[in-house]
């Protein structure tokens, strides 16, 4: 149980902030409400937020993948005119922060950059604070990317404005499960009957943790792929439907989705297994890869890391739609930002 | 239900009337009158049996009796963290628990590893309310390395020592602790946890962590470190070593290898152990983070079975306090602990009790007798004759809501808040003297 207390959602601290020195003002006010206001500080996430995809109903995620795939970024659609959309990133990104970037911007909306590095972060703000912060300054949305598991649901429960999470450490990363989804959906006609393969590094994989949630629920059956310290059994007891093994021919065999995963030598460094071992075992050759249907196609999240997890054949092969994943993020962040702001139509 | 005559601390005796008494160490489960004086139990004996007069009386018809509680494991953060608790504010949230004896554990600023501070803590200055029997460091600051001046602390009034929070992995130190905790018939309390292995973890390692994504600890980093000492135990004749708050199904087999060996080896268990598991933690809930964290359903089962065969010795709560910015973080950087005094009973009766069918004398005995024999308090956790008069009355069929906005503990952080128990303390009498009693 947590705090059951949490009746009456948190108020916004200031309405129209239109200076500066107000929006900090606020900000130095609002980290008190906290502790004065106990039974407040616990709420349900606001709607439109998407922590995850473990939590959400199976005809929100069709909705979603209906809207992403009706988004298109070269036709903007001023549906987020006058919103304002933070992108707040504790953790290096390339793809997700673009992408975010430009299905706000193709929305209408006005977008700001908050990381780390440069922000009162550094000198030591809580995730709640900063939160606080943005919400007084006048955020209408927070995309979020965090390095610990279950930040942006910190930040959801505190504020009342949608909370979009961009990757929690190894937790989920929603976006990406979705844009992969909607790939998936391009090649094939639908999930029904499909069989999927994750191989490389699941144990640290928000991005695997998600896709098993999404694909599971519409039927895919999921073989996790990798060696026990990445893919430890216990990977198995994450939803019904799937199955881990060893062995890269089994998984491959019959499958028509091949999902990899980046492996960070920096983790292979601490492990009993060796990067060369890796490679002889579970590297995807184009060789491997015919063990795979015909028809198959290969997903990669990225960054690749040619030569490692994959050949630079397979990456740059006819079944590889890894630069397709990145070019549907935008459309699908676009649904996702229209959703968190209820201008899903 | 209450009836009192004369004021409160100025009696020298105290007639506890028409009650149900239950002293598993005197091996009495029967309806007995009390009688306090000066400070000790000067009679017990069958209803209305009692003569002579008493400054004051107690009604305690409908009520259990008991020889007073002893917490084993409680941090009361004095000296240096008094914005988490108190000695006066963790004593009262005791007493309200029905606790008449805490013992504290060292991991303060700076850490309790001298006799000085041994004193410090007992000083009538603190302000406490129950009995505070301080746990002392087994090494300097806790650091794992030279011995702590053990004869010292235990002539200053320590009652044992450990490195709570930080194990002693060193098998030389721990041996060495061990030989010299012999020499002084001084238990030795391990927090037994591989901390090579459980850096940066935050919860038990099973579905519930890979689900959220969080690093996670392996039952077996505290199955292996308990299998170490209590080996160790076996070497070395005459020491003591107790267990703290012990969690996980192996760790119980070792503690049981040690009793059958006749090695004196104890072991305490937490309620929060033997109430929620790992699922427990729900969405990042950090009310829910403590070290050693909440583990399977399988080691809880094996927990209640411990509880109930006589293996575990006491129940302890580990009251870790902590203040409201430390727990409002992500669930990796939030302190670990929660509070657990006021709830403990409550608990006990609830799920051991009314769910588990333990009797109430094993559950008393292990909130009395059980600590009093781990640490060897002598006098205390009996109500036999000449025993010091610390009592706990409780109602073990109350029904009650527990609100953490209104602990007596200066921190709230508990997931336990708006949970309906059973079972609630109705006065705590320390020394002879009513130091809580509920309104």
């Amino acid at each position: 149980m947590s705090e059951p207390g949490g009746g009456t959602r948190r108020t916004p601290f200031l309405f129209a902030v239109t200076t500066l020195a107000a929006g900090v003002l606020a900000a130095y006010h609002a980290p008190f409400a906290l502790f004065f206001h106990e039974s407040a500080s616990m709420n349900t996430p606001a709607r439109g937020s998407l922590l995850g995809i473990e939590h959400l109903d199976t005809k929100e995620i069709e909705g979603l993948l209906k809207l992403a795939r009706r988004m298109n970024p070269q036709k903007p659609r001023p549906l987020l005119r006058g919103k304002r959309v933070v992108l707040l990133f504790y953790e290096a990104s390339t793809r997700t922060r673009t992408s975010f970037e430009f299905a706000a911007k193709a929305l209408g909306a006005t977008t700001t950059l908050v990381q780390s590095s440069g922000s009162s972060i550094e000198k030591g703000e809580s995730v709640i604070d900063t939160g606080y912060t943005l919400r007084a300054a006048g955020a209408d949305c927070i995309v979020i990317r965090h390095p610990s598991a279950g930040a942006p649901h910190l930040m959801a429960t505190h504020l009342d404005i949608p909370i979009v999470n961009a990757g929690d450490g190894m937790h989920e990363h929603p976006s990406q499960a979705l844009l992969d989804a909607v790939t998936i959906l391009k090649h094939k006609r639908s999930f029904k009957g499909l069989q999927a393969a994750i191989i490389g590094d699941i144990f640290h994989s928000r991005v695997a943790r998600s896709a098993c949630h999404l694909l599971t629920r519409f039927g895919v059956k999921i073989t996790l792929c990798g060696p026990p310290e990445f893919v430890p059994e216990v990977a198995a007891t994450l939803v019904p439907g799937l199955r881990v093994t060893r062995h890269i021919e089994d998984a491959l065999r019959g499958t028509d989705v091949v999902m990899l995963l980046r492996v960070q030598k920096e983790r292979l460094a601490g492990q009993k297994i060796r990067v060369q071992d890796y490679i002889a075992r579970y590297q995807m050759t184009a060789a491997r890869l015919k063990l795979a249907k015909r028809d198959a196609i290969v997903m990669h999240p990225g960054p690749i890391i040619r030569g490692l997890e994959l050949t630079a054949e397979v990456a740059d092969g006819l079944q590889s739609v890894i630069v397709d994943e990145v070019h549907n993020g935008v459309p699908t962040r676009m649904a996702i930002l229209a959703r968190a702001l209820g201008k899903a139509r | 239900m209450l009836t009192v005559k004369g004021h409160r601390g100025e009696n020298t005796s105290l007639l506890i009337k028409g009650g149900h008494l239950i002293d598993p160490a005197a091996k009495i489960d029967a309806p007995m009158d009390l009688l306090l004086r000066d400070g000790r139990v000067s009679e017990v004996a069958p209803p209305n049996k009692l003569r002579g007069s008493s400054d004051e009386k107690f009604d305690a018809k409908g009520l259990i009796v008991a020889p007073g509680f002893i917490d084993l494991h409680v941090h009361l953060r004095e000296p240096g963290q008094a914005y988490k608790e108190t000695i006066a504010s963790g004593t009262a949230a005791a007493a309200a628990g029905g606790f008449t004896t805490v013992c504290t554990m060292p991991n303060t600023q700076p850490v309790v590893d001298t006799a000085e501070w041994v004193s410090w803590l007992r000083q009538p200055e603190r302000g406490a309310v129950v009995n505070v029997f301080p746990i002392a460091a087994a090494t300097r600051g806790s650091k794992g390395g030279t011995l702590t001046d053990f004869a010292a602390l235990q002539r200053a009034g320590a009652v044992a020592v450990t490195d709570d929070g930080k194990p002693i992995l060193d098998d030389d130190v721990m041996r060495m602790a061990l030989r010299l905790g012999a020499e002084l018939n001084f238990p030795v309390v391990q927090h037994a946890e591989d901390t090579r292995v459980t850096e940066n973890c935050s919860m038990h390692a099973g579905p519930t962590s890979f689900r959220l994504g969080l690093r996670a600890m392996p039952a077996s980093a505290e199955a292996t470190v308990v299998d170490r000492d209590v080996a160790q135990a076996q070497q070395v004749p005459e020491s003591r070593l107790h267990v703290a708050h012990l969690s996980t199904a192996d760790a119980l087999k070792a503690v049981r290898r040690g009793k059958r060996a006749k090695a004196r080896v104890t072991c305490e268990v937490t309620p929060h152990h033997f109430t929620l598991i790992d699922e427990s933690v729900g969405e990042y809930d950090t009310n829910f983070k403590m070290n050693p964290p909440l583990r399977s359903a399988a080691d809880r089962e094996a927990i209640l079975v411990a509880l109930a065969d006589g293996t575990v010795d006491a129940i302890a709560t580990d009251h870790a306090p902590h203040a409201r910015h430390e727990k409002a973080v992500e669930f990796e950087r939030a302190a670990f602990g929660i509070t657990g005094l006021e709830t403990a009973l409550a608990l006990a009766i609830t799920r051991l009790h009314r769910d588990h069918r333990i009797g109430l004398m094993r559950i008393v005995e292990l909130f009395t007798s059980g600590p009093a024999h781990v640490f060897d308090l002598g006098g205390r956790g009996s109500l036999a004759r000449g025993s010091f008069a610390d009592v706990t009355v409780f109602d073990p069929k109350k029904r009650w809501t527990f609100e953490a906005a209104k602990s007596r503990s200066a921190s709230h952080n508990t997931p336990f808040d708006g949970w309906q128990l059973t079972g609630k303390v109705v006065a705590t009498i320390v020394g002879g003297k009513i130091v809580y009693r509920c309104e």
